[in-house]
């Protein structure tokens, strides 16, 4: 089985430098690149099927191609959204303290691809070991010639910067990200027009997902076809999939896109602890809908994932054990949420902070026969379209979903004036 | 055009707007708080949901904000959708959640945009029973007041703040549902426009200041539609009183003047009104007691109006009291009360205005400029709503790049992303830093000769049979093409110039620029600004300013002398103006405050403010501009200038009025006897017009009071006042529906009792007023080809080492003098300086803060020294027309010493 993104990383050791990382075959799809136009590149990448690791799921090549290749810019700009916040996930930072060089040399293709001249590394404050490594990363890269003036003779220049967030989950999202990188509130903008039109500083942008970007050397050196067939379901290449909660073996592995949700427990993650039975799980980070028992052989890709109810996200998943109380596991995560929420529109400023109150209030045996009915309403007015961004949707699919498969233990909260978990 | 489908209903709507503005125009109800008219959509509140459906087959559609929804044919919505409903009521009572619902002792409350749009969600039950969140209020000033708890997060506030108005000071701060408005720490607002945060916030958040002082909901005022008094700009406010005294000024829309913002003098400098030092009584300083009742005036002065009788006109005054005065001593024996060199640049710019070479834009216009040339005037301290409008024409040229990928213009938060910081060219010559060289690609650091020299360079560069500019220095050459070529390659050029730095060049130079750029539709716009509410009025009246020598031999030795609402001794030196007095047996002095000048006279008449009178004013564009008496003074002696006078001229003539005389006859009159003015009786409506056989009403329907508010006095309720001379009635009695456009009282339309209601008075959202913008401009290029403007141009600067010249700097607040009474702003004005750049510090051997003595013709000042290192050599500047530094006969120069 192989795993391109994960095969030179070994956490016993630290990631390889430079040499270390040309000598197992690094930085040559960048030489293959520069030979192939721009378009060239897009086109592969297309073909490739491969599709955005953040959590949207949208044909990275697709992406690429709605960046003007006039000539008309002065400047254009790559971002890799290493921002990662979402709760329960953890998989972008195995391959940014794991193995930086591969994320740069990821970044300077796709650069190429759009023929932009500056990237960012965005990367989440509390990153510390990967900030250290990103900059040791980026200064090789620059006295080697990858980065920098006229890259490998190419005639084509890319500077490339680190930036750290102040800890926002705002800045995961692609726009609040951008005007968090202008030194402007964390807040998201509207698309249209989308950032590949007007992005960072009004100029072309693309924002891509840190695992995203980590695919593209692989794709450049082994072919569309090559990555497809990694695939074990309808999407193609790997994934990295993880796994939190009370399993034997909690983790992160690299496996092929369709591995089953029995396998990913029950093999990967050595099924449940003594004691504890399986619930539900969050497939895809703390902002997609349980899946239950049912679902335990739906394939971890998009449309399978999408097809039972929720969504792969960003494929790490959360367990719900037979012994944690669903009601204050979805109050933990809306506490989150409405702490994180922007502030910018109304419904998810004011709306996330009433649902967290109310499921506080179930927790402390407060709760109102109609704070389920409150809730419902949430979930249907904080829906997609209803809000400025995806922020309090996502929120809600945890929500809407334990309403729908734990509703008893609500109604218990109510019916008992106590949490029964406790 | 296009046709779009509401509930099932076509409209024809303009194509380019966004859905809620095309609802708002076709007279539907939807609420919204974040969009903003003039400032666009940005989709924050999501208040204004509507249901979007694929096609007329799609019965399940979708929520759509409609601000952020572009018109198109073809477009099928809903308004009416159970969903669309349920959600803007569900978004009111997620706002509602930590709102203090404290209407009843808000000032917002009964003008608040909250309150109507909770009643149009229909939201009424409250379903969240936790704590609500409180905040720290913070001291802003003594102009608005803050309360945060009322807060709706609409983000308005920083939306015009920063954005619109380019202030620093006001920001968000913190997230989620703990977003907070406001400075990084307590302090006063430094923005020009502060007070319009009163207007954009749609409730109680920030509030004015000043109106808290004799508090006044906005039901129980009396309200007229008026003209700003404090700059040349006209901007259209609307006055409102209750109990005899001046309340709350606020924005009156004229979608070609100042649309829906105006600046802080013209908000808060109505205080003036209310002033002890008002006179009250018509006084003979030789009887005893002075104060004396209208017959004994009467009797006084009816001796005094025979032989030769000398009138001084105001440029503060209307149309009507000046007229009058010319009316009462005739022709030959009115002058203007202005100093001799403003009097000069007037001509200047009446004969230029009078060409028709060159454009002379409204207000809304110079938003549509995409080049801006500003020579020698600093706009937001002399013509300050004008520097708001450039700060938007700067935009003009980086957003049309927005056309090219599909942004709409409504698109304000995609627009200002596009945008960044790029801006159109705008260059700015003036001795000092301007807030608005911010915004510019070039600033010019010289002495006012030196931006006429720099100006005529751009000119002859042009039009090379302009006049070469000799002797040019350093890099004005340079300069003058840089900016030259950016005015030629413009669409729409705009240079603005005015009198501030009292040098007739700079003017003559700015209009030769201005005609050298095109002729026929390439005209370029020249905006100019003058100093008074009524400078153009009254220099169109041609009376030559006192000052002049030659008036002043033809004076010779009056047996009267009448000034009408002018302090002289503020235009010009003492020594001068007692000249002049002296020369006079009698001096009778009309005017509304006590002054060294009604000090100095023998007869005082007391008259109505602009709150108390009616009258026609002419701006900065030559727009006559009808303001109207807000209330009857209980003293009956508070009286219109024209009225007195007119009284003046029956007393003399032993004539009566068949009729009572009204403003609109004295305007038609006027415009008989000067054909300049033709048209300016459109702008002052009859006395008898009537719709439906109704007047007008000053008050809203819920005026409440009016039968108690006198009982102590008396228990039966007084016969309300009437108001002969205007369509305008005294009382809420009237006619209800839409009043023609000059004739705005105040804007109200069921279940929208704030000023968001305006747009029920426009044909369409943010277009012109029903019945079109008020307003009437009066230039019509009488007299094409002559160029005799184009010459005189001004040597090279040379500094002197003896002389210095001075220059006058205006301020925002204090270079006034009737705003500058107000309490908030008096706290706000600078102190005297002087200002000198760091060299002729070093070589003066004085440092920031030292005094040092100025003397200007014989009079000394003693000045703290403020270093302005720009500054040209040998040039000091003074802040303009200070209390303290009034009587300076501009232009000056001087001599400084250390003290």
């Amino acid at each position: 089985m192989e795993k391109p993104l994960t095969q030179h990383i070994n956490s016993n050791r630290p990631p390889l430098n430079f040499n270390e990382y040309s000598g197992v075959g690094g930085y040559e799809a960048v030489r293959k690149a520069m030979a192939m136009a721009p378009a060239e590149i897009t086109k592969t990448v297309q073909d490739s099927d491969l599709k955005g690791r953040g959590g949207a799921g949208f044909n990275t090549g697709m992406k690429w191609s709605f960046v003007p290749m006039n000539g008309r810019h002065e400047s254009k700009y790559l971002v890799a959204n290493a921002d990662e916040m979402e709760p329960g996930t953890f998989k972008d930072r195995l391959l940014l303290e794991g193995n930086p060089h591969q994320l740069i040399e990821g970044m300077i293709i796709s650069a190429y691809a759009i023929q932009a001249n500056v990237s960012y590394i965005f990367l989440r404050w509390a990153y510390k070991k990967a900030a250290r490594v990103i900059r040791q990363a980026i200064a090789e890269a620059y006295d080697a010639g990858y980065l920098g003036k006229n890259i490998l003779g190419s005639g084509f220049s890319l500077e490339m910067h680190l930036h750290t967030g102040v800890g926002r989950y705002m800045c995961g999202e692609e726009t609040a990200l951008l005007n968090a990188l202008e030194g402007k509130r964390a807040t998201p903008r509207t698309k249209p027009p989308f950032p590949q039109v007007s992005g960072l500083f009004g100029k072309p942008t693309i924002v891509n997902n840190v695992e995203t970007l980590c695919n593209i050397p692989h794709i450049i050196n082994r072919g569309a076809e090559w990555f497809k067939d990694l695939s074990l379901g309808d999407d193609a290449g790997t994934k990295l999939y993880g796994i939190s909660g009370r399993v034997n073996k909690p983790g992160i592995w690299e496996l092929p896109m369709g591995t089953t949700m029995r396998e990913l427990i029950e093999e990967h993650g050595g099924g449940m602890r003594k004691g504890y039975k399986f619930k539900g799980a969050l497939p895809g980070g703390a902002s997609t809908d349980f899946l239950v028992e049912e679902h335990m052989d739906v394939k971890m890709d998009f449309r399978s994932v999408a097809a039972a109810g929720s969504r792969l996200g960003t494929g790490t998943m959360v367990i719900l054990d037979d012994q944690t109380c669903p009601v204050g596991f979805v109050h933990n995560l809306e506490h989150f949420f409405a702490q994180e929420s922007c502030g910018w529109c109304t419904p998810c400023r004011e709306g996330l902070p009433w649902t967290e109150k109310i499921l506080k209030s179930l927790e402390n045996g407060s709760g109102r026969q109609e704070d389920i009915s409150l809730l419902e309403m949430h979930t249907q007015f904080l829906g997609p379209g209803n809000t400025f961004c995806a922020l309090a949707p996502g929120a809600m699919e945890p929500l809407q979903s334990a309403l729908k498969y734990f509703r008893d233990d609500f109604e218990k909260h109510i019916d008992e004036k106590r949490c029964p978990y406790k | 055009m296009a046709v779009i489908y509401i509930d099932n209903v076509p409209y024809e709507v303009k194509a380019g707007k966004n859905l809620l503005e095309a609802c708002l125009s076709l007279g539907f109800d939807l609420p919204y708080f974040c969009w903003h008219p003039a400032m666009g959509s940005v989709g924050a509140c999501r208040q204004c949901a509507v249901k979007l459906f694929k096609d007329d087959q799609d019965t399940k559609g979708r929520l759509v904000m409609s601000c952020m929804e572009s018109v198109r044919d073809n477009l099928y919505c809903s308004i009416e959708d159970t969903t669309a409903k349920a959600f803007r009521s569900q978004v009111i009572e997620w706002l509602m959640t930590n709102h203090p619902h404290d209407c009843a002792v808000c000032d917002e409350g009964g003008s608040c945009h909250l309150q109507d749009m909770t009643v149009m969600t229909g939201h009424a039950y409250r379903r969240f029973n936790y704590k609500k969140r409180t905040y720290n209020n913070q001291y802003l000033g003594p102009l608005i007041n803050h309360e945060m708890n009322r807060c709706i997060q609409c983000y308005r506030c920083v939306r015009f703040y920063k954005d619109y108005a380019g202030g620093k000071d006001l920001d968000v701060f913190a997230a989620h549902n703990n977003v907070y408005f406001g400075r990084a720490t307590d302090g006063v607002l430094e923005n020009e426009f502060s007070g319009n945060l009163a207007e954009v916030c749609p409730t109680g958040v920030f509030t004015d200041k000043t109106l808290k002082e004799h508090y006044t909901r906005k039901w129980d005022l009396t309200m007229a539609p008026s003209i700003c008094q404090h700059c040349s700009l006209g901007c259209n406010i609307i006055a409102g009183e209750r109990y005899g005294e001046l309340r709350q000024i606020t924005n009156r829309y004229n979608g070609d003047v100042n649309g829906y913002f105006i600046c802080d003098r013209g908000r808060f400098g109505y205080e003036y009104v209310n002033s002890l030092n008002r006179i009250q009584h018509p006084l003979i300083r030789s009887h005893v007691p002075e104060a004396v009742n209208r017959e004994t005036l009467f009797d006084h002065l009816k001796p005094l109006l025979s032989g030769k009788v000398i009138g001084v006109g105001s440029p503060r005054a209307s149309l009507e009291s000046n007229f009058a005065l010319r009316q009462l001593v005739g022709e030959n024996q009115f002058f203007s009360g202005v100093p001799e060199t403003t009097a000069e640049m007037m001509e200047i710019i009446l004969s230029v205005f009078n060409t028709g070479d060159v454009r002379i834009p409204s207000m809304k216009e110079t938003e549509e400029a995409d080049v801006v040339l500003i020579l020698g005037e600093d706009l937001n301290n002399s013509a300050p709503r004008l520097a708001l409008s450039v700060r938007q024409a700067v935009r003009n040229n980086p957003v049309e790049v927005a056309n090219t990928i599909n942004i709409p213009a409504w698109h304000d938060a995609a627009l200002r992303e596009l945008v960044q910081s790029e801006k159109g060219d705008c260059f700015i010559a003036y001795p000092v830093i301007t807030k608005l060289d911010e915004l510019a690609s070039g600033t010019y650091y010289i002495s006012p000769d030196e931006i006429a020299r720099l100006g005529y360079a751009i000119a002859n560069f042009l039009d090379p049979q302009a006049s070469a500019v000799p002797d040019l220095q350093g890099n004005m050459q340079g300069h003058a093409v840089l900016i030259g070529n950016s005015l030629q390659k413009a669409k729409n050029p705009l240079i603005v110039t005015g009198v501030s730095l009292q040098n007739p060049s700079i003017i003559k130079a700015a209009a030769a620029i201005a005609a050298a750029l095109g002729e026929g539709d390439r005209k370029a716009m020249l905006a100019v600004v003058v100093p008074d509410c009524n400078s153009m009025g009254l220099a169109m009246m041609n009376a030559p300013s006192i000052l002049n020598s030659t008036a002043l031999s033809t004076i010779g030795s009056p047996d009267t002398l009448i000034i009408l609402e002018n302090d002289l001794f503020s235009i010009s030196q003492e020594a001068q103006i007692s000249e002049i007095l002296d020369r006079s047996t009698n001096i009778i002095v009309l005017d509304h405050l006590h002054n060294p000048t009604s000090a100095r006279a023998d007869i005082v008449i007391p008259v109505g403010t602009f709150s108390e009178a009616d009258g026609t004013l002419v701006n900065n564009e030559g727009r006559a501009q009808a303001y109207f008496q807000v209330y009857m003074p209980k003293n009956e002696n508070l009286r219109e200038s024209w009225r007195w006078l007119s009284d003046l001229k029956n007393l003399r003539d032993g004539t009566t009025d068949a009729n009572n005389v009204t403003p609109h006859d004295l305007i038609r009159q006027l415009a008989d006897k000067m054909p300049q003015f033709t048209g300016a009786d459109q702008a002052m409506p009859t006395a008898d017009l009537r719709i439906k056989d109704q007047k007008i009403p000053r008050e809203p329907h819920r005026y409440s009071g009016r039968t108690a508010m006198n009982a102590n006095l008396d228990v039966s309720e007084p016969k309300p006042p009437s108001d002969p001379d205007t369509p305008l009635s005294f009382t809420m009695e009237g006619y209800k529906g839409l009043q023609p456009a000059p004739l705005n009282s105040f804007f109200w339309s069921p279940g929208w009792n704030s000023n968001q209601s305006v747009h029920k008075y426009q044909m369409e959202v943010g277009g012109a007023l029903y019945g079109g913008n008020p307003g009437v401009r009066l230039f019509n290029h009488i007299n094409p080809g002559d160029r005799s403007y184009m010459n005189g141009i001004p040597p090279r600067f040379k500094p002197d080492k003896e002389n210095w010249e001075m220059l006058p700097l205006p301020h925002l607040f204090g270079s006034e003098a009737l705003s500058s009474l107000s309490k908030g702003i008096a706290e706000l004005s600078p102190q005297p300086y002087v200002a000198i750049n760091s060299m002729d510090a070093e070589s003066l051997n004085v440092d920031e803060g030292s005094i040092l003595q100025v003397i200007i013709e014989g009079v000394q000042y003693e000045l703290p020294v403020k270093i302005k290192p720009e500054l040209p050599a040998r040039t000091a500047g003074l802040p303009y027309n200070l209390q303290e530094l009034t009587g300076i006969k501009w232009p000056a120069h001087g001599q400084l010493v250390k003290g």
